[in-house]
C-alpha cells in the first residue's frame, strides 16, 4: 500500500464561543500519496473547514492532523506559514488571481513568496503555463482571460513551487461543463504524481469520475468513502 | 514581494491617483501656507536685513520690534561710539511721514534717514539713478514697489518733486527694497533731511547702527554696548528674531495660518486615508490569498508600508513641486509673500509621513486580523 500523505484522527472543529457551531465532529481520514481524493457533500457539511485544517489554514479544536509527516496541530503559527509556503498548493473556486499581474506573473507568486529572484520565478512560471497550454496567453491580465483560462493560471500558480500537497476548493464551480471537465483532466494529468496528494472539494457530480477516492461528508462527519468500483467504508 | 506590492498599488490607476491627489493636496496646502507664513514673517524683519552693512542695531530699551520706534537722544550716539570694541556707530532714522503730490494726492510713506557721511543702511541695489545723488539738496530715493504704486504704468522719471511736512523733496533715484509689513512706499534720504521731512519730535534718533572691530564678534560688542549704555543692542539676526517673535505673540497670523495648515493635514489624511483604506479593503481577498500561500504578517506589513511610502514620496514630490511653482509665480507679485526655507520642506515631509503612517495603520489592521481561511469563502 502507498505511503499515507494525509491522516486525520478524531478531528473536531468548533467555531464561536456563545453558541458554538460544530463544523467537524470526529473526522478520521487517510489519503495516500499519488491519489486524487474528492471531498464531496452538501453546502455547510464541513468539507471546506476540513480542507482548511489539512492545508494548515485553521487549527483543529481537537484531534490529530498529520500531513506530509507534519503534526499540524502542534505547529506554531509561523511554522504553519512555512509549511503552507513550501508544501501546499492552492486552487480556489474564484481563482483569486491578482488582477494587476499578468498570467505569468500570477503563476510566479509562490516562488516570489519563497524569495526566488523574479527572473527565475517568471521563467519557471512560463514553463508550467506552457505545459498547461497557456503559452500564448502569458502576458494577458486576468480580466482578459476566460474562466477556464484563469483556472489554468491558478493551477499553474498552485504547482509552480512543486508542492507535495495540492488542495482545490470547488475548482469547477465557476466553470461551464466543458471547461470544468478540462480543468479536472489537467489536474489529473499534471498535478497527480506518486510523490503528491491532491484533495479536491466539490459538489459537482460531473467531476466524480476523476477521483481515485471519493469521500462523502455530511453534518461534519465522513459518512462514506469509495474507491472507483469499490466501496471501502460506510 | 515589494514588486508585487508595487504592481498591486499602481495597477488600479483610479485609486492610485486618488491617493496621490490626497497626499499632493495636503503637501501643497501645508507647504504653501507655511511658506506664505514664513514670507510674511520675513517681511516683518526685511528692513533689518536690507541694512546689510549694519551688524549691530542699538535702540531704546523699551523697543519691542522694528516698527516700534522710541527715539533716543543724540548723546547716546556718542556713548555708543565710546564703547570699547565698536568700530563705528552712525545715526539711522526710521519713521512715518505723509507725502503730498502735485495732483493733491496724499500718501503715507516710510522715511529712512541714512547717516549723512557714510550712508549706512542704504538701498541694496539701484534701479535708476545713483546713490551719491542722495547728497544733493532735498534728494530722496524711492523703492520701485512704491514708485509703481504711486505712478502706476509710468516709466521711471527722475526729478519728480513732492512735499513732505511742507518741505520739498526731489526724486533722484529708484531702488530695490524688500517688501515691508506696512507696505507703504519707502523713502531713503539723508538723516538731516529725514528729520525735516518727518513730523517734528523732540528726539529724532530712531536707531544707532554700529559695527564691531574686526577681531570681535557682533554679539560680544552688542553685549558690551548694553552693559555700558543701558540701551538695547542686538545683532542683526537677534533683532530680526525679536521682531518676528513679536508678530508671532501679538498678532493672529500664526493662528490663521496654523488653522489652514491643520486643515490641509486633516483633509489630506481624510482623502488619502479613505482611498488607501478602500484600496486595501478591495484587495483583502488578494492579501488573504497571499497569506494562504505563506506570506507572513511581517511581510504584509512591509508591503503595505512600501505602498504607503511610495505614494507618500511621489505625492510629496508633486505637492512640493506645485508649491514651489506657486512661489516662482508669486515672485513678481507685490501682494504675496512667499519664502520656503528647508525647514518648511522637512516639516511638510514629516507631516506627510504622519499621514502615511496613520493611513497605513488603519489599513494594516484589516489585513493583520484577516484569517487566511477567509479566501475559501465565496
Amino acid at each position: 500500500m502507498a505511503e499515507v500523505a494525509v491522516r486525520c484522527r478524531q478531528v473536531t472543529k468548533v467555531f464561536g464561543d456563545g453558541e458554538p457551531v460544530h463544523a467537524l465532529r470526529g473526522v478520521n481520514l487517510e489519503v495516500p500519496f499519488g491519489e486524487l481524493a474528492l471531498l464531496i457533500g452538501p453546502s455547510g457539511c464541513g468539507k471546506t473547514t476540513l480542507l482548511c485544517i489539512l492545508a494548515g489554514l485553521l487549527y483543529p479544536t481537537t484531534g490529530e492532523v498529520e500531513v506530509l509527516g507534519h503534526r499540524l496541530e502542534t505547529l506554531s503559527a509561523n511554522e504553519l506559514v512555512r509549511f503552507r509556503m513550501r508544501e501546499v498548493g492552492f486552487v480556489f473556486q474564484q481563482y483569486n488571481l491578482l488582477p494587476t499581474l499578468t498570467a505569468v506573473e500570477n503563476a510566479a507568486v509562490p516562488l516570489l513568496v519563497q524569495g526566488i529572484r523574479r527572473k527565475e520565478a517568471l521563467r519557471r512560471a512560463a514553463e508550467i503555463l506552457q505545459q498547461l497550454g497557456m503559452a500564448d496567453r502569458m502576458r494577458a491580465y486576468p480580466h482578459q482571460l476566460s474562466g477556464g483560462q484563469q483556472q489554468r493560471v491558478a493551477i499553474a500558480r498552485a504547482l509552480v513551487h512543486n508542492p507535495r500537497f495540492l488542495v482545490c476548493d470547488e475548482p469547477t464551480a465557476a466553470l461551464d461543463a466543458e471547461s470544468g471537465r478540462r480543468t479536472m483532466e489537467l489536474i489529473r494529468q499534471i498535478a497527480v504524481r506518486p510523490d503528491r496528494a491532491v484533495i479536491v472539494v466539490t459538489h459537482d457530480a460531473r467531476v466524480l469520475d476523476f477521483g481515485n477516492r471519493l469521500i462523502y461528508m455530511n453534518d461534519g462527519m465522513i459518512v462514506r468513502e469509495e474507491m472507483p468500483n469499490k466501496k471501502i467504508a460506510s | 514581494m515589494i514588486w508585487v506590492a508595487f504592481q498591486m498599488l499602481t495597477g488600479d490607476r483610479a485609486k492610485f491617483f486618488g491617493i496621490l491627489v490626497g497626499i499632493s493636496f495636503a503637501t501643497l496646502l501645508i507647504a504653501q501656507q507655511s511658506s506664505i507664513f514664513c514670507g510674511l514673517l520675513l517681511t516683518a524683519s526685511s528692513q533689518i536685513y536690507d541694512a546689510k552693512d549694519a551688524p549691530i542695531w542699538v535702540m531704546d530699551p523699551g523697543m519691542q520690534f522694528v516698527d516700534d520706534i522710541k527715539p533716543m537722544s543724540e548723546n547716546e550716539l556718542l556713548r555708543v561710539r565710546g564703547v570699547p570694541g565698536v568700530a563705528w556707530a552712525v545715526r539711522f532714522y526710521k519713521g512715518l511721514g505723509r507725502a503730498r503730490f502735485g495732483e493733491g494726492k496724499f500718501q503715507q510713506v516710510m522715511i529712512l534717514g541714512l547717516d549723512d557721511a557714510y550712508m549706512v543702511g542704504a538701498p541694496r541695489e539701484m534701479v535708476v539713478g545713483r546713490l551719491e545723488d542722495l547728497r544733493q539738496p532735498d534728494a530722496v530715493i524711492m523703492d520701485e514697489r512704491g514708485y509703481r504704486y504711486l505712478w502706476p504704468g509710468q516709466p521711471y522719471i527722475l526729478g519728480r518733486a513732492f512735499e513732505m511736512n511742507d518741505r520739498r523733496a526731489v526724486l533722484v533715484g529708484v531702488c530695490k527694497a524688500s517688501r515691508t509689513f506696512q507696505t507703504f512706499p519707502i523713502i531713503y534720504t539723508r538723516f538731516t533731511q529725514a528729520v525735516r521731512f518727518a513730523p517734528q519730535e523732540r528726539k529724532a534718533l530712531s536707531f544707532i547702527l554700529a559695527a564691531p572691530q574686526p577681531s570681535l564678534s557682533a554679539k560680544e560688542v552688542a553685549l558690551r554696548i548694553e552693559q555700558r549704555t543701558k540701551l538695547k543692542a542686538l545683532t542683526r539676526d537677534e533683532f530680526a528674531l525679536v521682531t518676528i517673535w513679536y508678530y508671532l505673540r501679538r498678532t493672529g497670523i500664526p493662528l490663521n495660518f496654523g488653522t489652514t495648515v491643520l486643515l490641509g493635514f486633516f483633509v489630506g489624511t481624510a482623502i488619502a486615508g479613505q482611498t488607501f483604506y478602500l484600496f486595501t479593503v478591495e484587495n483583502l481577498r488578494q492579501f488573504g490569498t497571499l497569506k494562504a500561500m505563506g506570506v507572513t504578517n511581517l511581510r504584509l506589513v512591509g508591503m503595505i508600508l512600501f505602498q504607503g511610502l511610495f505614494v507618500g514620496v511621489v505625492g510629496y514630490g508633486l505637492g512640493i513641486g506645485m508649491a514651489v511653482a506657486f512661489g516662482i509665480l508669486s515672485e513678481h507679485s507685490d501682494r504675496l509673500s512667499f519664502y520656503m526655507p528647508w525647514q518648511v520642506m522637512v516639516g511638510t515631509g514629516l507631516a506627510v509621513l504622519l499621514i502615511i503612517l496613520l493611513t497605513s495603520i488603519v489599513s494594516l489592521r484589516r489585513v493583520l486580523v484577516l484569517e487566511p481561511a477567509h479566501v475559501f469563502r465565496t
